[in-house]
Parts: structure tokens; C-alpha cells; sequence
């Protein structure tokens, strides 16, 4: 049964949500699937001693098998999480732990998401070594550079697939060959890849893989890690308890999360590539709408790039008041001002963007739910609202009278 | 971030964006801040013959904070002279807009920013300081 907001003469429902990398809405078919696992059938997936039990089982596992079947993999391959980010922690903690014997040296990129860059700091406190890579000003990783980076003692190399601020597509392919072929333990970052874009895990050399439901119309809460049996990685089990999940991940399933991750994997692998072919076209609608604003520019590469993400720049204008002025949208800003740091994007700095372009940035990313009238208003809406600022703004005016920028002399604070 | 009203009322009705021609007579500017912090304030003060501040333009590239405040200094300096247009704290301003403490930041700027101008407007028309 196809329930897809999309199309119609609907009206518009403010705000407009164009923030689907930050999470999405449940698709209702996912929703609809989930409720009997929470009024009728409860029973504990580990109760092998009645009917209840049995059937909460039988659904766990039918959600294990979806799960496998969008990335090609076993799904005895698969253990649930809470999330992308316990399965992040799962992995490298898991991981480093194991083989701590052999080496401890860690390599992965300054653009990882916090999940992995703040499990790295913890593992370094705990005597293990990290290199960062730099990226290259499209934001994807040097493939020589990765190289360079490896030593006889590295064990683990962690990646992402596609980026969760500038959506690029990371070469993992290559990567995991490089990996596979010296014998150093690849994890791959997919939180943002999932139903984005095909994986295929018979063929990407990836010893773990993350992933997470919420980011494609499942719900919160609940994630996986893919760990490989053949060649068998190991790990080491973070959470202990009763021994769930094989002893990798201890703590009682929930089951109506599972189901729900199971639908949204399984809508993704019947759908993604009609539900690409729309996002892309919405995407390329919109960034034909601001293009001819002057001074904007995309961060990131836009050919090795996921549809849903536009990640741009509006120069002389910045992310707040931008965030501020556009209340009619849910968008984020690279900038992470709105989380009180006040410092900009880690992720764009790395691109080498400058700090005024980098406090500047909005991110767009579209998703299922999101139809052709949205994006009009959305186009309307910045075009207004970003003239009003630059209007405002004294660095636009020095520009259109002259000024560089770079030679002024500023009184920093 | 949530803003308050007083915030808010300033950032979607600034009061006296815009500039005067550098060059008018009794016109000076201030420019603060610097694009790599993620905000500039420019406020330029019109002062009439008597020493008194008779008219104010701003223009702020920063956050929603940033603006309301320059915004709200262009209507306090009006009608003062220079030595009471310096009198205006960052605090009051704070206060005026209940800005969070990860925004004061924006007061002293604004603060700055009257500062600047009338050392600016001290130095054109040769004033001690």
C-alpha cells in the first residue's frame, strides 16, 4: 500500500523540513507495523517458553534478515544496537580491544562524525595512537595520503561512507582493498548511507559497518552493526549482561524497534531508487533556484554526493541570523553556533573553507516526504530573506564597494 | 536557541539600517569584530554642531544577538552626547535583551562599537580622546 506524502495539491505545513540527515519523520507504513509489538505481541524475544516469546523472536529475526538484504550481507552478521553511535563505540572500542595485541595504532578523517572522533580521543586516552587524515577541499578522502597514513602497528581504520554534513561519498571500496590486503580491520561509518546508496557488502571490503534506522524513516533508538564472518572479525563486547546477541550486545531486544528498523530497511531497498531519482530532482531544483545568487557556494563535492544533501555557503551573511530569518524552514547550520560553541563547522574548516564561509553555511537535506512546492517556497523564501540580510550586512557592503576582505585589517574579539 | 521577544522585535524590525556617506559632515564609524569570530558591527553616528549624537545607522553581519544589539544602540545614542553615549554599558544592553550568557559576547561588541565611533568622530574633528 503506497501512503507517500508526496504530490497533491496539499497545503503547505510550516516549517518545511529539509533537516532529514538530522533524522526523519517515520514513514506511517513503519509506524503501522511497530504498534502490535508494543499492545499485543510483547513478549520477550529471549522467552523460549511460550508463544509470545516465539513470535517476538520470529519478528526479530525477519527484521535481521531485511536489514542484511539492503547491504548484501548474512544476517547473522548483524547485531542490533541502540544506534549508529553505540555502534560506533561497538566497533572501534570492540575492535581496538581485540587486537590491542598486535598494534595500537588507529587511522581515520578529521570529517568523521563525533560518534567516531570522540570514541577516538577516549581510545588515545587509553594508550592507543590516532592519526586524522585531511581531506581534500571536496571534502573526500587522498587515497595516497590514506596510505601513507598506515604503519606496521595500525589494527583499524575507520571511514565513513557518506559524510552526515556535506554528504559526499567516500571512496570505501578502495579503501577496504587497501585495508583487506594488510590486514588492518575496516569500519564504515553508513549511518548516512543506508538507502542512500547501494552497499553491497559481498563486494565493499568492510570488517563493521554501522548503521542506524532513524535516518530512513525508522524509528530512534535502535541501530546495527554488521560484523564480518568470513574473514571473521572479532570484537570485543562493550555492554555485558545476558549474553544477548550472541554476546556481542547484552540487553533485552526491543522488539517493536527492531520491526520498525526491518520496515524502513526493507521500503528502502523497494523504493530507493525511484525515491533517488526524486530527491535528486528536487535537489537540482533547488540549487538551480539559488545559483544565480552571487557569492554562494556549495561545499563538497557534488558529483561523489548523495541527492539529499545540498551544503552551501552564502557568503557575507551569517548561519544564525540565516537559521533565524528562515523560520519557515528546518534546515541546520554548519555553523555550530546554535549549540553555544560558537566555533564553526569542524567539517568545513577541513575543507580549507575560510571561517566567515564556514560560519555561513546552511544545510539542506531533503528527503521522502519532501514535494516540488516545497522546494519552490523554500527558493522564495532565501532569496528574500537572504537579500534582507546582506542588506544589513557591512562585509557585503565593503565587497560590492571594493573592499577585499582578506587585506582588512580586523579587530578580532 | 530561543530568543526573547525584545530579541526578536529588533531582529525582524531592525531600527536604522544603513549608512551615511563616510565623507558628511559630523559623520563618523565604527567597525568591530571580525568575519573569522562570526560577526562585524558597523555603527556610524551623525553629531551635530552642540556635541549631540542627532542620528545613528548600523550594519551587522553575526548571529540574531548581534544584530538586535547594534540595532538597539543606534535608538539609545540618539539625542546623547559623546561622553554619555559612552556611558552605555554592555551589561544594560544585555539586560535590555535578556541575552543569554553565550551572547554577551554581542553586548561588548555593541559596546565596541559606540566606543569606536566616537573615537573615530574625536580623531576627524581633532578632539582629545
Amino acid at each position: 500500500m503506497k501512503e507517500k506524502m508526496k504530490g497533491g495539491k496539499q497545503m503547505l505545513k510550516y516549517p518545511i523540513y529539509l533537516d532529514s540527515s538530522a533524522t526523519t519523520r517515520v514513514d506511517p507504513r513503519v509506524a503501522e507495523k511497530m504498534i502490535p509489538y508494543l499492545v499485543e505481541i510483547y513478549g520477550n524475544p529471549a522467552s523460549n517458553s511460550h508463544t509470545l516469546g516465539w513470535e517476538a523472536e520470529t519478528a526479530v529475526e525477519t527484521a535481521r534478515e531485511e536489514v542484511a538484504l539492503l547491504i548484501n550481507a548474512d544476517p547473522r552478521e548483524i547485531v542490533w544496537t541502540s544506534g549508529a553511535t553505540e555502534s560506533d563505540n561497538l566497533a572501534l572500542k570492540g575492535a581496538a580491544a581485540f587486537y590491542s595485541g598486535r598494534g595500537r595504532h588507529i587511522v581515520t578523517v578529521k570529517t568523521e562524525h563525533k560518534a567516531i572522533l570522540d570514541t577516538c580521543r577516549d581510545l588515545e586516552r587509553h594508550g592507543y595512537e590516532v592519526t586524522y587524515l585531511d581531506v581534500l577541499p571536496n571534502g573526500l578522502v587522498d587515497l595516497e595520503n590514506f596510505k601513507k597514513a598506515l604503519r606496521p602497528d595500525t589494527v583499524l581504520a575507520s571511514v565513513m561512507l557518506v559524510n552526515n554534513e556535506i554528504g559526499v561519498i567516500q571512496p570505501v571500496e578502495e579503501i577496504g582493498e587497501i585495508c583487506r590486503e594488510k590486514g588492518i580491520v575496516f569500519h564504515v561509518d553508513a549511518a548516512q548511507a543506508a538507502g542512500k546508496v547501494g552497499i553491497d557488502l559481498s563486494m565493499l571490503k568492510a570488517d563493521l559497518v554501522s548503521l542506524s534506522a532513524h535516518k530512513i524513516y525508522g524509528p530512534k533508538g535502535i541501530g546495527a552493526l554488521f560484523i564480518r564472518r568470513k574473514p571473521r572479525v572479532r570484537i570485543e563486547a562493550q555492554m555485558h549482561g545476558g549474553g544477548h546477541e550472541r554476546g556481542f550486545r547484552s540487553g533485552t531486544l526491543p522488539t517493536h524497534q527492531i520491526v520498525g528498523m526491518g520496515e524502513a530497511f526493507r521500503l528502502a531497498r523497494m523504493e530507493m531508487a525511484d525515491e533517488n531519482r526524486h530527491i535528486r530532482a528536487l535537489r537540482d531544483k533547488l540549487l538551480k533556484g539559488i545559483a544565480d545568487i552571487p557569492d554562494v557556494y556549495v561545499n563538497g563535492d557534488l558529483e561523489h554526493r548523495v541527492p539529499h544533501n545540498l551544503n552551501v555557503s552564502f557568503a557575507y551573511v551569517e548561519g544564525e541570523s540565516m537559521l533565524m530569518s528562515l523560520k519557515n524552514l528546518a534546515v541546520s547550520s554548519g555553523s555550530a553556533c546554535t549549540s553555544a560553541s560558537l566555533e564553526p563547522s569542524y567539517v568545513l574548516r577541513a575543507l580549507g573553507r575560510d571561517d566567515e564561509l564556514a560560519h555561513s553555511s546552511i544545510r539542506f537535506t531533503l528527503g521522502r516526504f519532501n514535494t516540488e512546492e516545497e522546494i519552490d517556497y523554500a527558493v522564495k523564501e532565501l532569496r528574500e530573506k537572504i537579500g534582507k540580510l546582506r542588506d544589513m550586512s557591512p562585509l557585503w557592503e565593503m565587497v560590492q564597494s571594493g573592499v577585499d576582505l582578506s587585506r582588512v585589517q580586523w579587530a578580532a574579539h | 536557541m530561543t530568543y526573547s521577544s525584545k530579541v526578536m522585535d529588533h531582529y525582524e524590525n531592525p531600527r536604522n539600517v544603513g549608512s551615511f556617506a563616510k565623507d558628511e559632515e559630523g559623520v563618523a564609524t565604527g567597525m568591530v569584530g571580525a568575519p573569522a569570530c562570526g560577526d562585524v558591527m558597523k555603527l556610524q553616528i551623525k553629531v551635530n554642531k552642540e556635541g549631540i549624537i542627532e542620528d545613528a545607522r548600523f550594519k551587522t553581519y553575526g548571529c540574531g544577538s548581534a544584530i538586535a544589539s547594534s540595532s538597539l544602540v543606534t535608538e539609545w545614542v540618539k539625542g546623547k552626547t559623546l561622553n554619555q553615549a559612552l556611558e552605555i554599558k554592555n551589561t544594560q544592553i544585555a539586560d535590555e535583551l535578556a541575552l543569554p550568557p553565550v551572547k554577551i559576547h554581542c553586548s561588548i561588541l555593541a559596546e565596541d562599537a559606540i566606543k569606536a565611533a566616537v573615537a573615530d568622530y574625536r580623531k576627524k574633528s581633532g578632539e582629545p580622546l
